[in-house]
């Protein structure tokens, strides 16, 4: 091996800089799950009868369901009984008013992870949802978006607040028999951000939820829903980290967006959960369902993920274009290193006339991880003039990676136009001793070519944070050169 | 500034560079010519700590440092740049991108504060003006589509910015037409220094008519097998290479 590929190898060897626990007391369900386990959540979050009921529904139902394993990725079994299906900070009384009465740790957590909570201290123009666990624990701007009529509350909260909107939408889009997962999430779903932009509002502010699973043996189950109105706009971010820990944890989520006539909706993900030690211990097994529909006319989804970390990744945000002239966007990146397994694309569903898609994937994989793209494109036979761009280039870094791709077409109207390409590279030895020769160092060098090989995806995201995605490709990959 | 001492350096066991004595300093410029395959292109990437190449004997001391132990950007942030026969592209990072990055190495390493971004714009701008580029090269990715000769150029407009103490010019002047060849030596002109040194692999004269150097060398087979002064490229460029290998050993090196 020469000197160039083990200073790949040892960029790759990274240190997972939000690997830390935070000392709080907890409130946790033992581990196990049945319908009392159901119930119990129902009763503490003191939802409506109707989500009680749906839950049992769901719960019913995934107990028929046998885990998928279509997926490129492997695991051990996982036993559900060893899960503890909740976990929240404890606190005094129905949950924080304002900052002022958020438990300090929990504000120190979200400074240390980059996130302060603190509205003045906060970017201007993005309001911040922090779900720690199983619950909410600080939202801020809310009352500047009421202003506009705009609802961003964690689910639960909406859940007593507008408990109409949430029935009308919940499940609409994924509906609990989709897959094992969401059955899973439907069943005991604990958190997740609730947006409502009515008719006409273009939201002022970038609207970001920040995940962060704290307790062990404890599964997340995040779920959130985001309507856009008749001619509104939202952008939505959101960011992800786990302590370090030797057992596998379980981020189950169900997101499901719905753009009504004319409205737009960008979803950006910064996906950075423990991924693991070197040798594959522990990380987080994030096995996510995440759906938008467009159904209004002319209505447009855009989903921009930047994927680093999970030991496995199981996601693939779809669109289902039911507008005419509807319009869905999926930008990815997506990076394994060591041990880690993705397998991440995306589901464009044409159904409405001259609806239009484009997808860019860019998988980079170091160490000895694999990674895939599995997308599907399917047009109905009533999507008159239906349009797919698709563009999914790998990069790998070594020799003991993979990288796979399973494209799938399904076209039942003629008039469609389905375009393909795929690239499979290598960040080569010329181009290290290139930037090398011109003073920068291995890390730098690696991150800089990365950068470039993902800038269609970075162009994608909000401003403020494309230099944090940026940061963090650099830092996944760092160890990988050195 | 750089002393090369019986150096033989070798790929896949085949010994490539065998005993390269040269001693440069500061303000020359050296010419390096020879046949193909002499090893011109190694010694380049020797002295620049590419990897693949196994130094078998010999030194390499430059500003009184080891220049053999020390890494590839360790060197260029100590001052040696290397412009390459071959520019490599590097798909979707922008040329200005790849500039402040390497600018920026060369200053932290000198203990001295990043540049910034206005700054760093007026310096570009004026030595883009050195080697007669537009700006629009600033914005597209490095090397990516560039012509031949683009990429030559854009070696050189590094080479300004950098300001390094001694520059390889590898093949500098192939691929370039003739405004071209006049537009780049103009700019390696401006660039000679009194603590700057050059050293320029070529294979033709017309280079050395714009860039006049004080020494020329004949690389064959992996020595140095001929010096001079300008002169010496002239009979080169009459006769060819034969001759010097026509020449009885001991009396050529
Ligand atoms: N990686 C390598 N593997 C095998 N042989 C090599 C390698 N690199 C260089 N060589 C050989 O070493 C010799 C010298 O090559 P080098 O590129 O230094 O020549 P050069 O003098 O620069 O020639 P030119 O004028 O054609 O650029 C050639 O015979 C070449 O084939
Ligand atoms: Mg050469």
């Amino acid at each position: 091996m020469t000197d160039q590929s083990q200073q790949l190898e040892s960029i790759t060897q990274r240190e997972y800089k939000a690997g830390f626990v935070t000392d709080i007391e907890a409130d946790s369900l033992p581990p196990g799950l049945n319908e009392d386990v159901i119930r119990e959540i129902s009763r503490i979050k003191g939802e409506p009868e109707f989500m009680l009921e749906y839950r049992l529904k769901a719960y019913r139902h995934w107990l028929t369901m046998d885990t998928p394993e279509w997926a490129h990725v492997h695991y051990p079994p996982i036993d559900y009984q060893e899960i503890s299906y909740y976990s929240a900070p404890k606190k005094k009384d129905d949950g924080p008013k304002s900052l002022d009465e958020v438990d300090p740790e929990l504000l120190k957590t979200y400074e240390k992870l980059g996130v302060p909570l603190d509205e003045r201290a906060r970017l201007a123009g993005v309001a911040v949802d922090a779900v720690f666990d199983s619950v909410s624990v600080a939202n801020t701007f809310q009352d500047k978006l009421a202003e506009e009529g705009i609802i961003f509350m964690p689910i639960s909260k909406a859940l007593k607040e507008h408990p109409d909107l949430v029935e009308k939408y919940l499940g609409s889009v994924v509906p609990y028999k989709d897959n094992f997962y969401a059955a899973l999430n439907s069943a005991v779903f604990s958190d997740g951000s609730f947006v409502y932009i009515p008719k006409g509002v273009r939201c002022p502010m970038e609207l970001s939820t920040y995940f962060r699973i704290n307790a062990a043996n404890t599964g997340q189950f995040e779920r959130t829903l985001i309507i856009a109105d008749d001619d509104s706009y939202v952008s939505y971010l959101e960011g992800c980290t786990a302590p370090m820990r030797d057992e596998n944890q379980l981020h189950a989520a169900v997101v499901e967006l719905v753009a009504m006539d004319r409205a737009e909706i960008k979803y950006s993900t910064v996906q950075n959960w423990y991924p693991g030690d070197e040798n594959g211990k522990g990380g987080i097994y994030n096995f996510v369902t995440k759906r938008a529909a467009c159904r209004g006319v002319s209505s447009k989804v855009s989903w921009t993920q930047v994927e680093t970390g999970s030991a496995i990744t199981w996601k693939y945000p779809s669109v289902v274009l039911q507008g005419d002239n509807s319009v869905g966007e999926f930008y990815s990146v997506a990076v394994t290193n060591n041990m880690q397994q993705a397998d991440t694309g995306t589901k464009m569903i044409h159904l409405g006339k001259n609806t239009s898609s484009t997808i860019i994937s860019k998988g980079i994989s170091a160490g000895r991880s694999q990674n895939a793209y599995r997308g599907l494109v399917r047009v109905g036979p009533n999507a008159e003039n239906a349009r797919n761009y698709t563009e999914c280039d790998s990069l790998l870094m070594g020799d003991k990676c993979g990288a796979h791709t399973f494209p799938y077409i399904e076209v039942k109207n003629p008039t469609a136009k389905v375009e393909h390409e795929a690239s499979t590279s290598k960040i080569s030895e010329d181009q290290l001793f290139y930037c090398k020769q011109r003073g920068l160092d291995a890390e730098d060098a690696v991150s800089m070519i990365v950068n470039g090989f993902c800038k269609q995806v970075i162009r994608e995201l909000p401003m403020e944070f494309a230099v944090e995605a940026q940061n963090l490709l650099g830092l996944s990959l760092e160890g990988s050169v050195g | 500034m750089l002393e090369i001492k019986n150096l033989h350096a070798s790929v896949d066991g085949k010994e490539i560079l065998r005993g390269i004595n040269l001693t440069v300093n500061p303000g020359e410029v050296h010419a390096i010519m020879g046949p193909n395959g002499a090893g011109k292109s190694t010694l380049s990437n020797v002295l620049a700590g590419r990897d693949g190449y196994e130094v078998t004997q010999g030194e390499v001391i430059y500003k009184g440092e080891n220049l053999l132990e020390l890494e590839p950007e360790e060197r260029a942030q100590r001052g040696v740049f290397l412009a390459f026969q071959y520019p490599v592209e590097i798909p979707g990072v922008s040329n200005v991108y790849l500039l402040k990055a390497a600018l920026n190495a060369v200053r932290k390493y000198q203990g001295q504060d990043e540049v910034d971004a206005i700054d760093f714009l007026t310096l570009v701008r004026d030595k883009m003006k050195l080697v007669k580029m537009d700006e629009q090269f600033l914005h597209r990715n490095v090397n990516e589509g560039f012509s031949g000769g683009e990429k030559k150029r854009n070696e050189i407009l590094q080479m300004a910015v950098l300001e390094p103490a001694l520059a390889i010019l590898d093949e500098t002047d192939s691929g370039l037409d003739i405004d071209a060849l006049r537009i780049v030596s103009e700019g390696v002109n401006a660039l000679r220094a009194a603590d700057r040194s050059i050293v320029m692999i070529t294979h033709y004269q017309r280079l050395l008519d714009h860039i006049v150097p004080d020494f020329v060398h004949v690389l064959s087979q992996g020595q140095i097998v001929k010096s001079g002064d300008k002169e010496l490229a002239k009979e080169l460029e009459k006769s060819g290479y034969s001759w010097i290998h026509d020449a009885p050993e001991g009396q050529t090196a």
